[in-house]
């Protein structure tokens, strides 16, 4: 019996990403979602007779500027072209892509698996316009326009990646990176990141590629690493069942669970490309792109690093951190504000975190300002409130939202070291409990704190713990 | 003998300044019912039901200051294809019924700020795809000075009506002789500017690397004053270019001397109508008269032009046109699914030449035969370009007929499309090279058929062309001629 064969798989992935422009890409409509259907429009984006576009300084900038954090070559000059297909969410009937002139190509992306570094190449990134949205009611369709004529990136892969998992991580790791480059939003409800699959596998010591499928129009991460799983496993059943696989576009059906072949009316075209004549072509000058390229955002790497080497974190809560750009920007504001890095590196990723989550809330829903948090830092350091109390003023200023220092007050939570309290919940233990007075006297350490939580219940949580230990000690040793 | 009537920019001013015995209602009354007599013999004019005077005056100032603008309260006739707020433009398609447009053309908004009162919407060949006129939904425009021919296309209707006396000047556009072909066959001036020269935000595309919006007028004067309006930069069109607008008024005089001025031997070659190469031959003696230097030069790849023009063209409009599929504005059929519905509509609402022109663009561009057809008619048009650039280093302007013959029979060539395009040789080039182009009345035919005169000039020099034709137009009354069907003839 011969060797089961294991196969190799290469993905390239054509990534869509909207840009993060005020105004659309052709006109001064604003680029924004959530607005009602087709209230975001003008004759320009709808394709009306007779309009032109103008092309967006801004989204031709964030497509460089995308480029240069890829490692990409810029290219000084690039044009656009006319990619011609009937569909209705095509004002046109065209849409306004570059075929042959990319701004950028090359380039690439570190990626991570299971502690493996690997390098996904870049093939190229091109401007384009974003398409309108079809929506489907019981029985009729509609278009919204609002969407249309967004600017979109498209970032091509080499077919470097060789895993669901490696393609996950590609994506999550070029979401950061275009996040903290302030490029996209990265909201993947709202479909800021959308991305089609190119998919072969071939037996392990075959040269070229294998025939490959297309899957089409995925919009979650998740989903695409589920489809991949499954078409990955499709396709070397396949073969091993000795069939061979078909070159064609398939649709996930993400209920299911199940990749199925289009049919070939619904993707087989012929673009017929050509160049745009309503548009000059984009020549980029070396002095702009030079300031562009020192204007450059840090880097999710580069961060990690940076709050390793100066700010003494350990890795691992540099990772964590750093993973959500607002988060990490938050902490670093709460170090602006006064926080020690240590104990705000701990709040974040423990209460902040972790509220977050409860309430399934981005950090812009949360009330809490990064000036809260230090202060309430502050409070704790000064010993003004004890931990418990702290907890409580955190999620007070995340839910509502205030001065850490007002709910403090408001709800009577400030420690109480003064003498004369402290002395009476002291005497009045020690008088109560007068068994664990002579196990401690008797040499039972245990019973100390037996009759310092007494104090702290008596004082209701207020008692600053270190005095209230001195008192009992100071009593209880003379 | 004298125009009773104000036919020209400048007279329609001076007869607004010569108040009390004028004033711009009862001047636009008077014209609004020299078309609805004219109209109906002629069909410049869309849908002219005669409220379009009334509409106008409503939102103008009756008592226009006429130092304001220099088009203040003069009427100019638009061509179909150029948008108009909150008028219809139906680039002479049934696919555009009911479409109303939501803005201004920036041509349209400038002759506004001049002073001007857009008025009508002049025939033309549907989506200025013609040579005639005849492919208009809205039937064809005839010649003012035989109804049994033609006017030309595709700005036929602004030909014929500024002919005619009807309109006072147009705006037309220019592809590959639109504006220039129908201003020759109806005795008129045309004007088609350098590419990038006018914006063309605005104007319904046929070919975007080949369109240009341009005056028609009764003369060369009129067409530097409407030219002055609508040229220069504007930020919704990329392609205008941001360069100075010279005063156009002042490049005109009487003389001609210093000028050398260039005769294409291609242009002067077998098949062209005796008539027309008669009068041309004169023009140019004319011109000769008028101090100008003749010479001989060559533009080797002309007779590629035509074949080039009709790729490019076609590959261009075939996107263009694309977005006409009754989603978002016009005519709709329903049909199983959008392809579907697609498919009926466009087949119901277009018209024979778009489709045909569509169906020829799509091919050029496909898999497969796109290096063969469409990326070698783009060198050919670099190689027409050079053709030119190679010639105005040797002269200012060069001196050709307009078109091969005078105004063709209405139906003569309907059903023979490529002797059609062929009459399109001398006016295709300077829209393939972008170049600026001035067609003036040289003469006419035994048949009485006006003959047009074109002058070609290299990118950007429109005063060089507008001092030839005003010089030559001065010399000459061909100008001042008035056609059998038109106010002059027919209004009492």
């Amino acid at each position: 019996m011969n060797a089961p064969v294991t196969y190799k798989v290469s993905i390239g992935l054509e990534t869509h990403v909207q840009l993060r422009t005020r105004s659309k890409i052709w006109c001064t409509c604003p680029n924004r979602f959530g607005r009602p259907p087709n209230t975001d429009v003008c004759p320009v984006c709808l394709g009306y007779p007779g309009t032109m576009p103008v092309l967006n300084a801004a989204a031709v900038k964030q497509t460089v500027c995308a480029g240069l954090l890829l490692g990409c070559t810029i290219n000084y000059r690039s044009k656009f072209d006319r990619k011609s297909y009937f569909y209705p969410d095509m004002p046109k009937n065209y849409q306004i892509s570059q075929y042959d002139q990319p701004l950028c190509t090359g380039g690439a992306v570190t990626i991570e698996v299971d502690d493996q570094p690997r390098t996904i190449r870049i093939q190229r990134i091109h401007l384009e316009e974003d398409v309108a949205k079809n929506v489907h009611f019981a029985d009729v369709s509609g278009v919204d326009f609002n969407r249309a004529g967004t600017p979109l990136m498209e970032i091509v892969s080499e077919p470097d990646i060789e895993s669901a998992d490696e393609a996950f991580a590609y994506l999550q790791a070029l979401k950061q990176m275009l996040v903290y480059g302030g490029i996209t939003d990265g909201n993947l409800e709202e479909g800021n990141i959308r991305c089609d699959i190119n998919c072969s596998v071939r037996p392990v010591g075959q040269q070229e590629l294998g025939t490959k499928t297309e899957i089409k129009n995925m919009n979650t991460f998740k989903g695409v690493h589920r489809s991949l799983t499954y078409e990955i496993q499709r396709q070397i059943d396949v073969l091993q069942a000795g069939g061979r696989i078909t070159q064609e576009t398939r649709r996930w059906d993400d209920e299911r669970g199940v990749t199925s072949a289009m049919r070939s009316k619904e993707y087989a075209h012929d673009y017929r490309y050509f160049p745009e004549p309503d548009l000059v072509p984009v020549v980029l000058e070396e002095s702009p792109l030079e300031t562009w390229r020192a204007a450059l955002p840090e880097m999710p790497a580069q961060r990690r690093a940076r709050f390793v080497a100066d700010l003494g974190l350990p890795p691992y809560d540099a990772e964590v951190l750093v993973a959500d750009k607002a988060v990490a920007d938050f902490f670093e504001a709460a170090l602006a504000a006064g926080a020690a890095p240590k104990p705000a590196s701990n709040w974040v990723m423990t209460e902040l975190l972790r509220a977050l989550g409860e309430k399934e809330w981005t950090l812009a829903e949360a009330r809490i300002t990064p000036e809260n948090l230090a202060r309430l830092l502050q409070l704790l350091e000064e010993g003004q409130i004890n931990t418990p109390a702290a907890k409580t003023i955190f999620s007070a200023c995340f839910e509502q939202g205030g001065d850490p220092v007002a709910i403090m007050q408001a709800k009577g939570l400030s420690q109480v070291s003064d003498e004369g309290a402290l002395t009476a919940w002291v005497d009045a233990a020690i008088a109560a409990h007068p068994k664990s007075v002579a196990d401690y006297q008797g040499g039972k350490p245990a019973a100390l704190q037996f009759l310092m939580g007494q104090v702290m219940r008596a004082s209701r949580g207020k008692a600053n713990p270190p005095k209230v230990l001195a008192a009992l000690k100071a009593k209880l040793d003379a | 003998m004298a125009a009773r009537f104000p036919s020209t920019i400048a007279a329609w001013r001076q007869a607004l300044e010569a108040k009390p015995r004028h004033n711009l209602p009862s001047l636009l009354a008077n014209l609004a019912s020299a078309i609805d007599r004219c109209n109906p013999g002629l069909n410049c004019y869309i849908d002219w039901d005669g409220g379009e005077v009334q509409k106008a005056l409503g939102g103008i100032d009756p008592e226009p200051r006429p130092g304001a603008g220099p088009l203040e309260g003069v009427p100019i006739g638009i061509k179909d294809v150029l948008n108009v707020k909150d008028q219809p433009c139906h680039c002479a398609s049934r696919i555009l019924e009911g479409y109303i447009s939501p803005y201004d053309a920036t041509v349209v908004a400038r002759l506004r700020r001049a002073g001007a009162i857009p008025l009508g919407r002049l025939n033309m060949d549907e989506f200025a795809m013609g040579s005639t006129n005849e492919n208009s939904a809205y039937g064809p425009v005839r010649n003012p000075w035989n109804k049994d021919h033609v006017a030309g296309g595709s700005s036929g209707g602004a030909a014929a009506a500024v002919a005619a006396g009807v309109a006072v000047a147009a705006l037309g556009t220019d592809t590959g002789g639109s504006i220039r072909q129908p201003a020759a066959f109806c005795g008129c001036v045309g004007l088609k500017p350098s590419y990038g020269r006018v914006s063309r935000y605005g104007l319904t595309a046929f070919a975007s690397s080949l369109d240009q919006v341009g005056p028609v007028t009764r003369t060369v004067a009129d067409a530097a004053t409407l030219l002055q309006c609508i040229a220069g930069r504007d930020p919704l069109d990329t392609t205008s270019l941001d360069v100075p607008v010279p005063d156009y008024t002042a490049a005109l005089g009487s003389e001609l001397g210093g000028l050398k001025l260039g005769l294409p031997a291609e242009y002067f070659a077998d098949g062209v109508d005796p008539e027309v190469t008669r009068a041309v031959r004169a023009a140019i003696d004319e011109c000769r008269r008028l101090g100008a230097e003749i010479i001989e030069v060559q533009l080797p790849h002309t007779r590629y032009a035509v074949a080039t023009y009709y790729i490019i063209a076609t590959a261009e409009a075939s996107a263009n046109l694309a977005r006409f599929d009754g989603v978002r504005y016009g005519a709709r059929v329903a049909g199983q699914d959008p392809l579907d519905s697609y498919q009926r509509t466009r087949a119901t609402y277009f018209g024979p030449e778009v489709k045909r022109r569509i169906i020829l663009g799509t091919y050029v561009l496909s898999s497969g035969y796109h290096d063969a057809y469409y990326l070698r008619a783009q060198k050919v048009r670099t190689l027409i370009r050079q053709d030119f650039e190679r010639v105005f280093d040797q002269c200012d302007a060069l001196l050709t007929p307009v078109a091969p013959t005078t105004a063709y029979r209405l139906g003569e060539r309907i059903d023979d499309p490529l002797q059609m395009y062929l009459g399109d040789i001398f006016t295709v080039t300077a829209n393939l090279a972008g170049i600026c182009g001035l067609s003036v009345p040289c003469g006419f035919s035994t048949t009485g058929l006006p003959i047009g005169l074109q002058i070609l000039g290299p990118a950007l020099r429109e005063a060089t062309i507008l001092q030839i034709g005003h010089a030559y137009e001065q010399a000459t009354n061909w100008s001042a001629q008035h056609p059998p069907h038109g106010r002059e003839a027919i209004q009492s």
